[in-house]
């Protein structure tokens, strides 16, 4: 039932791609100080921003469910949170990478947007074994939702004592007081953050799909397994 | 008083009952702090602790020693029915959320009225920096029973109980350990305590105890729910 759009949404996300990753090549500046390694900034950034996004949705999707116990909310908010839990590792790695080429170190300690970023993937890590250890399934919906409220209210504060505690040593590209970026790089980057967007919202109409598919195939696999009508129910358990 | 502190101070009462008569969590909780204190001791292999090195330790022992009775809070709920009977009683449910915050706030107080006098033996010059460090430290227990109280309430439901509250409680505490080495450091300085941030510090913890009791008290409903 998710899967109504999928194609036209998988084809404008190539198409948005490869736009971006051309831009990114042929048509974007070098970066004066930094050279071609500047280039990863057109992905380590709306990765980033597409990640945080992505928690942010899987908390409000989390509040939709608990106010309306619809099961269909909590697999959007386990979904969201999925899907931007993958995309948080490629931040880290991209991030990591960028930062050896421009500071010469793969981890920065004293970069409170890195660390800040490290600390909220280790939060949201721990979705996954939190959400399996609880058996009954309705519990473990409702439980997920909360856990996703409160870690939504924790990346802010995350953020900012993160930020109170250390100096300020990351590129601000969009709040220096000259003009911050040259028009090709903006343009560039905000059709890279358009496909970096299109790319989540397929991934996660995709593993909606996946997930419903699967379901149905349960519930009628269950409907054949189930004794024809007429016959005795079983009373006792079997005991072999 | 209304229905709902009634059931406050019933709920709180038979905690704080049933931890002095059966000694369950604080004993433990004291002694797992005195301990990890000697094994900073040698770990890091310093007689003496100031600064930030004081403030970390100070803090790390603290919310460890914090876990273990967290893990416990909701085991008697659990076990003996607690949970059913304060799901049947015409009561507001969130009057169990503020009664075992606040039992879990009395037993952090507890904790820290023996552990802390023990690290100022052991590693402080002088105890001028002891009434300051108690305000941060209260400061910073709020959050802790505010979030301990919400994991620990979960994770009892759980297949995984004593693995879910350091995996989930860690990270979601490190803004309050943030916040609260932040504004120990200073006072912890050799030479007697200073006050650099420590007003925006106590500010952070503040925010934070704030923002995760409205949480608590919002979402804890839910979790009662079956």
């Amino acid at each position: 039932m998710y899967g109504k759009g999928l194609r036209t949404l998988s084809i404008a996300t190539a198409a948005a791609l490869a736009v971006s990753l051309t831009l990114v090549f042929f048509y974007a500046p070098l970066d004066a100080d930094q050279g071609f390694v500047q280039k990863i900034f057109y992905l380590h950034v709306p990765l980033s921003i597409m990640a945080l996004v992505g928690f942010v949705l899987g908390g409000v999707f989390a509040v939709l469910h608990l106010r309306s116990g619809e099961g269909r909310w909590d697999a959007h908010s386990y979904v969201s949170i999925h899907i931007s839990v993958i995309f948080g590792v490629a931040v880290l790695i991209t991030g990591s990478i960028w930062a050896k080429a421009s500071w010469g170190h793969w981890w920065v300690w004293d970069e409170p947007t890195l660390v800040s970023f490290l600390i909220v993937f280790l939060m949201y890590a721990t979705y996954y074994p939190f959400r399996y250890a609880i058996e009954d399934r309705a519990r473990q919906a409702r439980y997920a939702s909360v856990f996703a409220i409160l870690a939504g209210a924790f990346v802010p504060l995350n953020f900012i004592a993160v930020r109170m505690a250390q100096s300020l040593v990351h590129p601000r590209v969009f709040a220096t007081a000259d003009g911050g970026l040259p028009g090709s790089m903006m343009l560039t980057f905000l059709v890279s953050l358009l496909a970096m967007g299109l790319l989540w919202m397929t991934l996660v109409r995709l593993e909606l799909t996946a997930k419903s598919a699967s379901g149905q195939l349960k519930r009628l696999r269950r409907a054949l397994d189930a004794p024809p009508r007429g016959e005795a129910p079983r009373i006792a358990p079997e005991v072999s | 008083m209304t229905p709902a502190r009634l059931a406050f101070a019933a709920i709180l009462g038979k905690d704080l009952r049933t931890e002095l008569r059966t000694l369950q969590s604080l004993p433990a909780m004291a002694l797992f702090a005195v301990t990890t204190f000697v094994i900073f001791r040698f770990g890091l292999d310093r007689t003496s602790l100031s600064g930030s090195l004081g403030a970390g330790v100070i803090w790390a022992t603290l919310l460890f020693a914090a876990i273990l009775g967290i893990n416990r809070l909701f085991v008697a709920e659990r076990a003996d029915g607690g949970f059913d009977a304060i799901r049947l009683a015409p009561i507001d449910r969130t009057a169990l959320f503020a009664a075992k915050a606040a039992a879990l706030l009395v037993y952090l107080l507890a904790l820290e009225l023996v552990v802390v006098p023990v690290f100022a033996v052991f590693f402080l010059d002088s105890a001028a920096a002891l009434p300051p460090l108690a305000a941060a430290l209260l400061l910073a227990d709020l959050g802790l029973a505010a979030t301990g109280t919400l994991i620990s309430s979960m994770a009892v439901n759980s297949r995984a109980r004593d693995l879910l509250v350091p995996l989930v409680l860690l990270p979601l505490a490190v803004p309050l350990s943030i916040a609260a080495t932040g504004a120990l450091e200073p006072l912890l300085a050799v030479g007697g305590p200073g006050y650099h941030r420590f007003g925006t510090w106590l500010a952070v913890l503040a925010l934070y105890d704030l923002v995760f009791l409205l949480v608590g008290y919002a979402v804890f409903d839910f979790l009662l729910e079956d």
